[in-house]
């Protein structure tokens, strides 16, 4: 399933509409899907929260050519059209075109046919300001390189309801964020990560994972109070190396929190803590999150690290008064998974939402590397190729029954069915693809046998 | 840190540590940040926080104006009450100071707001 539909579905169970998405849209390149909603206003809330799709409309007609739509428009029922096309309101017509450019006399053509004397529109045209705006949406089929097809295999003609929430990506933009990290996620994807994760109104949300906190300020917009931790001391405190190209320091204003404040989200900002993620036991039990929303560290970009215990004689420094580092060591990917899991069973509420990303190297992929809890369900999972051999994968997970612990009966805990870094590091496998496919450019040289280590 | 944070905190972290709640705020600056009055979310943090701790920690800060030692079951309608408890979770925060476990005494500093949990090697579990 491809992400635009899991966002719709997922936004449309946090909204509580019955739908029935059809099943075999948005094939072929197409980039229409029929939906069935309960009401213009179920319509209109799906369209305040979905970044992926552009826009929506009431299907008056679908066909493979304009005169099977006009006929349908014909036999609408007249008190269902009606009220959009009466001589009291204003409309226009545009007619948009995927994968075929039409002359603009071509267009004018086809909605003087549509409007012509005897049809259904009886308003005056108003192009810029119509009371309704009806659009004729011709999809034609393209076959390789080939020159698309001359007759459209589907039209569509639709009033136009909403538009979803692309400009967000925009106003949300890394480019224009006061404070990025090296792996700062996106404003699209990390919008469409709050609306899996169904992040609402009063939630309280967390990224154990924050970085720069761009999760969190997609989870604000949505509504939810935001917390997150992290283990770099440095980042969380604008000393890290600048991520941006020419920026020489960071500012001392750079933080989480500047971040939410400049989109406005300041109240919805609790805090963020320098802490080890792997460390559950920094929070009190029976403290819960509505949703926990992360991109956990691949190792790639940013290091994967958690602090482990060694004996005493082996810390650098006991000087209590200097600022200390300790030791981070090396946090292989399936105990980084199997321990959010475990910290999510624990400390989300049930019903509540796990969203977070699993880096695969794909011609190991198996459906059995994604780690399982007795107490988590997946969701869904859903692919983003980053090159030929490496990917990532967004994963939802509900918690579907409570974490009980009554110190009989041992922890439920996560496992991960086949683990996919067992053998090699994922670090390993992405240099390893990197250097393969490297050489697979130069012509299909000599092999290297050496992997590069972490 | 906001006191909502530290009612979420404990010091178990710490090798042989059992019992490191509520950790003890030793503060060398608070600050009292405005934030905006949303009693829908104080009234559902209320039934997720531990009120003996927050109550104590407000007064430990110096901003307990408000609160009463026990909270009854009439919270939920009164204003006056529930501002008081926004106040005390969300907007009173330590910018600078320690944070420190009622069990071992280690300390855990809070710079520019920001608390550090993290351990030395020698302190964690293996």
């Amino acid at each position: 399933m491809g992400y635009d539909r899991l966002e719709i579905k997922s936004i449309l169970s946090l909204l509580g509409c019955p739908a029935v998405l059809k099943e075999n849209d948005l094939k072929d390149g197409s980039p229409f899907m029929e939906v069935q909603l309960s009401s213009e206003t179920a319509a209109k809330a799906l369209m305040q929260r979905t970044v992926l799709s552009k826009r929506l409309y009431e299907l008056w007609g679908e066909g493979s050519n304009l005169l099977e739509v006009k006929e349908q428009i014909k036999q609408l029922p007249k008190d269902s059209v009606e009220p959009y096309t009466n001589e009291c309101s204003s409309f226009r017509i545009v007619v948009e075109t995927f994968n075929k450019k039409l002359s603009t006399s071509d267009k004018i053509k086809r909605i003087e046919q549509l409007t012509e004397p005897g049809s259904v529109f009886c308003g005056q045209i108003n192009l810029s300001q119509p009371d309704n705006s009806f659009h004729l949406l011709e999809f034609y089929h393209f076959e390789g390189t080939s020159q698309p097809a001359n007759k459209p295999s589907k039209v569509y003609f639709g009033r136009w309801v909403s538009d979803g929430q692309r400009d967000r990506i925009r106003q949300y933009h890394l480019q224009n964020r006061h404070f990025i990290a090296n792996t700062s996620m996106d404003a699209c994807l990390s919008m469409v990560m709050a609306n899996l994760a169904q992040v609402k109104d009063n939630d309280f949300v967390l990224d154990p994972f924050v970085g720069s906190g761009s999760l969190l300020v997609a989870s604000a917009h949505y509504g939810a109070y935001v917390a997150g931790t992290d283990i770099d001391y440095l980042l969380l405190h604008a000393r890290a190396k600048p991520s941006r190209a020419k920026q020489k320091a960071r500012s001392r204003d750079e933080s989480v929190r500047s971040n939410l404040k400049q989109y406005g989200f300041e109240s919805k900002y609790i805090d963020v803590l320098v802490a080890d993620a792997s460390r559950h036991k920094m929070w009190r039990e029976g403290c819960h999150f509505d949703a926990i929303v992360t991109d956990p560290p691949y190792g790639i970009r940013e290091s994967a690290a958690k602090i482990v215990n060694v004996k005493d004689s082996e810390v650098k420094s006991t000087d209590e008064c200097a600022q200390r580092y300790p030791q981070k060591a090396q946090y292989q990917l399936g105990d980084i998974f199997k321990d959010l899991l475990n910290f999510a069973a624990k400390f989300l509420r049930r019903g509540g939402r796990l969203v977070y990303w699993l880096p695969i190297y794909k011609p190991d992929y198996h459906e059995s590397n994604i780690p399982q809890h007795p107490c988590l369900e997946v969701e869904s999972n859903c692919e983003q190729p980053l090159s030929t051999t490496i990917s990532r994968r967004l994963i939802t997970m509900v918690k579907t029954e409570d974490y009980t612990n009554n110190g009989e009966q041992e922890e439920p805990q996560a496992s991960i069915p086949v683990d996919h870094y067992e053998c090699e590091t994922f670090r390993q496998k992405y240099f390893r693809a990197v250097e393969s496919e490297a050489s697979a450019t130069k012509g299909g040289g000599s092999t290297r046998e050496e992997s590069v280590d972490s | 840190m906001k006191l909502i944070t530290h009612n979420m905190l404990t010091s178990n972290i710490i090798k042989g540590v059992t019992k490191g709640f509520p950790l003890i705020i030793a503060p060398t600056k608070v600050e009292v940040k405005e934030v905006d009055f949303n009693p829908d979310f104080v009234n559902k943090m209320l039934t997720k926080i531990d009120y003996p701790a927050l109550y104590q920690a407000a007064n430990s800060v110096g901003h307990g104006e408000g609160l009463p030692e026990q909270l009854g079951d009439d919270v939920k309608d009164n204003t006056d009450l529930l501002k008081a408890l926004h106040n005390a979770m969300l907007q009173v925060e330590v910018i600078e100071g320690d944070l420190v476990c009622p069990e071992s005494g280690r300390k855990f500093p809070i710079a520019n707001g920001i608390p550090n949990m993290l351990l030395l090697e020698n302190e964690v579990e293996t």
